[in-house]
């Protein structure tokens, strides 16, 4: 099994958790994050004054899937959330080494 | 005593308008400081509202428009106090105050309610709140109640030299601002400024509070015709002219500067307008409040950067708009006042030098009073028992700190089903 997660752009969720519905993916769990990248961040001004923004908003995708499916996850994961400009995120994959589906109690690849 | 039916309902409508202000300032200014602060701001608004609004029916009228003390102008007797003997006319205003005193005291007390909440901006986020009230009460008697009755009170000694107000450009607007930097001097300024990013933490509120303040202020410079009549049209008139005006500067000094106008600098344009126009509006044409306008918008968009180079940390640059802007209009009433309007004639109208002088002069003396009476009550304050917040008080938050509330619960206990 392996831990699926991406750092996407909020406005390119919508096409990710779309397109990785049509490759029938179980289930996924999103937050909203903030970070820095390559792209940095940018610049407020109030009055005047100018402040740095440096964590810009950016939503986090993380799904568990079984080693036979990461290769797919992963280029639809990359295809939805491409825009080929600078800030489009990160994935990566991770190994898991248990699950278990709280309400049945199903453990491994079974509960995914 | 012969009263007009008309007048006293505009005062008497006016007097809402003027009080809803501060609300609207509470939330100008709440939307400026971050969000764990917004809560003591607005409660330092609205605390106010109660401690003046008692203070002025027991005291504080009495001593700005009652009878003058000596005759020389300087402060009026207690024979006001608890809104007693009423049925007298105010001191000075003769016949031609065709409403009760009641109402006049009524709309005076809104400006004496707003003045001090002023003051909020310079020191947000860092005052205890008991010594705020203790200042405040202080102020208002030392500060507020004296330079009202030089400038207001026909009685006055300002008023008598001919210095012109006509809404509180000398009296609010520069008394507040130089009590704000004074006050902001003694307190210093909130730890990590300037440093650390304290960018507003909802400008939208800080935009919604401007349109309350804008709505408010017809009342706060129509209302001072005192009457409803062509004083008050041309004094509301002004006062739109001149915001709209600033409004345009002031985001076109952001346009040339930063490349981008922004929200809070329209909403900070307005402001500058409307305190700009607030001593001027009775004494200007429409010449005159334009160009006003424009200054005031042009000119406090550059002051608000001052602060940095003084090292003063005046958090929400009440020094900026108000001192600044109140300047603006109280000295320019000295260039563009025409007798077409109200009062006397200014340097572009034939009146020469001398109504400039008058201005000047006055602006100096309420600015000097206030910033040395204000640095001294906060000095006094301070050494008796402490201005400032604790260092921890300050980095949790004045919210929780000082009112054991929070503002926002989102995704937090008060969203949970």
């Amino acid at each position: 099994m392996k831990l699926v997660t991406a750092i996407v752009k909020p406005f390119k969720l919508e096409d990710v958790k779309e397109a990785l519905k049509t490759i029938d993916v179980q289930g996924l769990t999103v937050s909203e994050v903030q970070g820095f990248g390559r792209q940095r961040g940018h610049t407020e001004v109030y009055r005047g004054a100018e402040y740095i923004v440096d964590l810009v908003p950016k939503v986090r995708l993380d799904l568990v899937v079984s080693d036979e499916d990461v290769d797919l996850v992963l280029e639809t994961v990359e295809a939805a959330a491409r825009t080929g400009k600078i800030g489009d995120g990160k994935v990566w994959v991770t190994a898991v080494e248990s699950m278990v589906r709280i309400r049945t109690g199903e453990t491994g690849p079974d509960a995914i | 005593m012969q009263f007009s039916v008309g007048d006293t309902a505009w005062v008497l409508t006016s007097t809402a308008l003027v009080l809803f202000m501060t609300p609207g300032l509470g939330f100008f200014y709440g939307g400026m400081v971050r969000s764990k602060h917004v809560l003591a701001m607005l409660m330092q608004n609205y605390v106010v509202i109660g401690v003046v609004s008692l203070l002025w029916v027991w005291a504080t009228y009495s001593l700005a428009f009652g009878p003058d003390v000596g005759g020389l102008g300087i402060i009026g007797g207690l024979r006001f106090a608890g809104m007693a003997h009423m049925s007298q006319p105010v001191p000075g205003f003769g016949s031609h105050l065709r409403i009760p005193p009641t109402v006049f005291a009524i709309f005076q007390m809104m400006f004496a309610v707003i003045t001090p909440a002023l003051i909020t901006g310079s020191t947000a986020d860092r005052l205890r709140f008991g010594p705020f009230v203790a200042f405040v009460i202080l102020w208002s008697v030392i500060v507020y109640a004296p330079v009202a009755h030089w400038v207001f009170s026909p009685l006055g000694w300002l008023n008598r030299m001919g210095a012109e107000d006509f809404a509180g450009g000398t009296v609010v607007h520069i008394d507040a601002g130089a009590a704000g930097l004074a006050l902001a001097t003694v307190v210093g300024p909130r730890r990590g400024w300037p440093k650390q990013t304290m960018a507003p933490h909802n400008v939208p509120f800080v935009l919604l509070g401007t349109g309350i303040l804008w709505f408010g202020w017809f009342g706060f410079n129509a209302g001072s015709a005192l009457g409803a009549n062509t004083l008050a049209a041309n004094a509301f008139l002004n006062t739109n002219t001149a915001t709209a005006a600033a409004l345009l500067a002031w985001i076109a000094v952001e346009k040339i500067r930063n490349g981008k106008p922004t929200t809070l600098g329209a909403a900070s344009g307005a402001v500058a307008g409307l305190v700009a126009i607030t001593p001027s509006c009775g004494y200007v044409n429409t010449l005159g409040a334009t160009v006003i306008g424009i200054a005031a918008g042009a000119v406090c968009a550059i002051a608000v950067s001052a602060k940095f180079r003084f090292r003063l940390d005046d958090a929400l640059d009440v020094g900026g708009v108000h001192f600044v802007g109140g300047i603006i209009g109280a000295v320019l009433i000295g260039i563009f006042g025409t007798s077409a309007v109200g009062g006397a004639n200014g340097l572009l109208y034939g009146g020469g030098l001398g109504l400039l002088g008058k201005q000047t002069l006055a602006v100096v003396i309420v600015a000097v009073y206030s910033f040395s009476v204000s640095w001294l009550l906060g000095k006094l304050i301070d050494k008796v028992v402490g201005l400032r917040v604790t260092e921890d008080a300050e980095l949790e938050g004045l919210d929780t700190a000082l009112h054991a509330e929070t503002a926002y619960e989102l995704g937090g206990r008060g969203s949970r089903a």
